[in-house]
């Protein structure tokens, strides 16, 4: 299971023991919302997860680096830290470095060395056109967490920011003082692991770049879709199969510049039986070849996600639904979560309450001026 | 969620402020209140407490303001509960008698396993509901649902009767695929079409029989009252009768 970057540190951190728990919260007007409101719905589904994870993703928390990339990254020691400062410097213009501020909390044991760097690619490590910055950033990232040892990254987008931890979702939002940021989407995660070890970077949310998601479930197309992202760069190092859903994302969408709809076709793909019971129509040929296309990003097993990036956030099950998942509109807020009452808990009387049907997404987008 | 209850007793009926209570502190106040000889309990400010009413096994009657959480009335065995609000997953649970009567909408897995008693949801209702219900002589599980409900609504049903009225507008079908798929005993009900694709290959429409609608008059009637109702827009006429042509579809699968 452990590759040679994997020191004892995280081996002996590792716990393997079973469901999970998700809530996120979006204002479509770009309104912040104060990190107390997702830890109050997180601690109404406490029970979902059992302490060995917990994380959050806001975006819109740092206005003041909004066109700079935060790095948040986990070291396991002084010494991981200094070869990632020097990689990093070699390869970013930075302008503010700082240990992300924590308070403590009986609930979290043991941290790494919590960082946060803010910067952009250096320009004469560039490669022309469009994207660039964020190729490299990704490249730059699989490069961190695949040589420097006991080193990760686990967030690089930018104006967002993920907090995760080994411990219960409200005590990790405690710990890093999330009601001291504002956000407009803020997505958490309360972790119950089952088939992969509890260990602060197995925790949720899986970020890249502007993508974060977080996850209940287990992906059994694991295996097909690390082999696929492999071919495009990624590396899959966190342990876990909710991995991949965060590169396929920024593949599907950043890179091949699918619409949201149409990845998350991609990832819950429409039955054969569907498509094929109307053949004629452009919508079926439309699905037909996306099938074929993204044959090894469909994503297959229980799950409900939600994910989070820049411009909305988005709400999506597998197939068939076995995973629970709800959505609630209330004026321009949008919310989608495990459970109703963990939405009821910060939006008592929502305008409408739902239960999104399998493989439909829930797509929330900031308004054009947002 | 540390909060001690507020609990009130007030004539015949305790009133409990279950707003912040950790589940287990609110289930075991209820055992205490019950074991007082309290019979009629109301839960105000509910929101997420998991496993209410779970394996009781007498007759009392509680009220619920609020979502209560997952697995509401599991194992339960006599009791009543009337939810003045939505419900979430796996509502009634293995439920063996009693009555569960949901005012807004419930999630998934409603009635899982259930064998006896009965379950009314006013609203809509998830993915997986009545699978695998099963009935032994004069334990007949019922479900009621008013709105309409996900794919594979009577998966597996070994008996029971479900019906589905599908109110509430007409943006999506009244029921999701894999109706039935594998159903070898009970009956389902549902009021409106249903597509032969959207049905599992195990179940076949049948005529109304006066056993039928003598059946549905009653329980439609019950619903009415319990969710205060009028079902003027249901017509005894309009529904299908969904029955499994075998009880024992598999009977021959691994035999050649």
């Amino acid at each position: 299971m452990f590759g040679d970057q994997y020191s004892k540190w995280v081996v002996d951190r590792c716990h393997v023991p079973a469901a999970c728990g998700l809530s996120g919260v979006m204002s479509r007007d770009g309104r912040p919302v104060s990190g107390e409101t997702i830890i109050e719905s997180m601690r109404v589904i406490h029970d979902r997860g059992n302490g060995l994870g917990g994380g959050f993703a806001g975006y819109g928390i740092y206005p003041a680096f909004k066109d700079l990339y935060a790095m948040h990254i986990m070291f396991e020691d002084e010494a991981g830290k200094a070869a990632c400062e020097e990689l990093l410097t070699e390869n970013m213009e930075l302008q503010a470095g700082e240990e992300i501020p924590v308070q403590p909390n009986p609930g979290i044991t043991d941290p790494p060395l919590l960082w946060r760097y803010f910067g952009v690619p250096r320009g004469e490590k560039l490669a022309a056109g469009d994207g660039a910055a964020d190729d490299f950033m990704v490249r730059l990232v699989m490069r961190i967490n695949t040589t420097v040892p006991g080193t990760f990254v686990f967030s690089s987008g930018k104006n967002m920011g993920v907090f995760k931890a080994v411990g219960f979702a409200e005590d990790v939002g405690e710990f890093y003082r999330l009601p001291d940021y504002e956000a407009y989407t803020w997505i958490g995660h309360g972790r119950f692991p089952t088939n992969t070890p509890g260990w602060w970077g197995g925790a949720h949310p899986f970020n890249i770049l502007d993508w974060c998601v977080v996850h209940n479930g287990e992906i059994s197309s694991y295996g097909i879709n690390k082999r696929y992202l492999e071919m495009f760069g990624y590396e899959c190092t966190l342990l876990t199969d909710t991995e991949v859903m965060a590169y396929l994302f920024d593949l599907l969408i950043r890179r091949h510049g699918l619409p949201l709809e149409l990845a998350c076709k991609v990832i819950a793909a429409p039955f054969w039986k569907e498509i094929d019971s109307d053949e004629d129509t452009e919508e079926a040929g439309l699905y037909r070849a996306l099938r074929i296309t993204y044959a090894s990003a469909l994503v297959n097993g229980p799950f409900a996600v939600i994910v989070g990036h820049s411009r909305g956030m988005i709400g999506l099950n597998d197939r068939i639904k076995l995973r629970p998942l709800v959505a609630a509109v209330k004026d321009d807020l949008l919310y989608v979560s495990s459970e109703e009452s963990a939405i009821r808990q910060i939006c008592p009387r929502p305008d409408r309450v739902w239960a999104p049907d399998a493989g439909e997404p829930v797509i929330g987008e900031l308004r054009g001026d947002a | 969620m540390a909060r001690a209850p507020q609990i009130k007793q007030e004539e015949a009926c305790a009133r409990l402020d279950a707003t912040g209570v950790y589940y287990r502190e609110l289930n075991q106040n209820v055992r205490e209140l019950m074991a007082s000889g309290c019979r009629d309990i109301v839960l105000d400010g509910v929101n997420g407490q998991r496993y209410i009413a779970d394996g009781l096994m007498e007759a009392v009657k509680i009220t619920i303001n609020g979502v209560p959480g997952n697995d509401l009335g599991a194992f339960m065995d006599g009791p009543v509960l009337l939810v003045n609000d939505n419900a979430q997953d796996g509502v009634g649970n293995t439920m063996n008698s009693g009555k569960i009567v949901v005012k807004g909408h419930a999630g998934d897995v409603i009635g899982y396993g259930m064998r006896g008693g009965k379950i009314f949801v006013g609203g809509d209702v998830g993915f997986r509901v009545g699978i695998h219900m099963k009935s032994y002589r004069e334990q007949v599980p019922v479900i009621v649902v008013g709105g309409r409900a996900g794919d594979f609504f009577g998966e597996y049903m070994a008996g029971g009767l479900m019906v589905l009225l599908g109110r509430g507008g007409a943006d999506r079908p009244l029921v999701g695929d894999y109706l039935g798929t594998g159903m070898h005993g009970g009956t389902i009900y549902v009021h409106g079409e249903v597509a032969e694709s959207q049905m599992g290959g195990e179940v076949r429409r049948f005529d109304l029989e006066d056993s039928d609608r003598e059946f549905l008059r009653g329980i439609l009637a019950e619903f009415s009252a319990d969710l205060e109702t009028d079902l003027a827009d249901i017509e005894e006429d309009a529904f299908m009768k969904l029955r499994p042509f075998s009880h024992r579809p598999y009977g021959n699968m691994y035999c050649y």
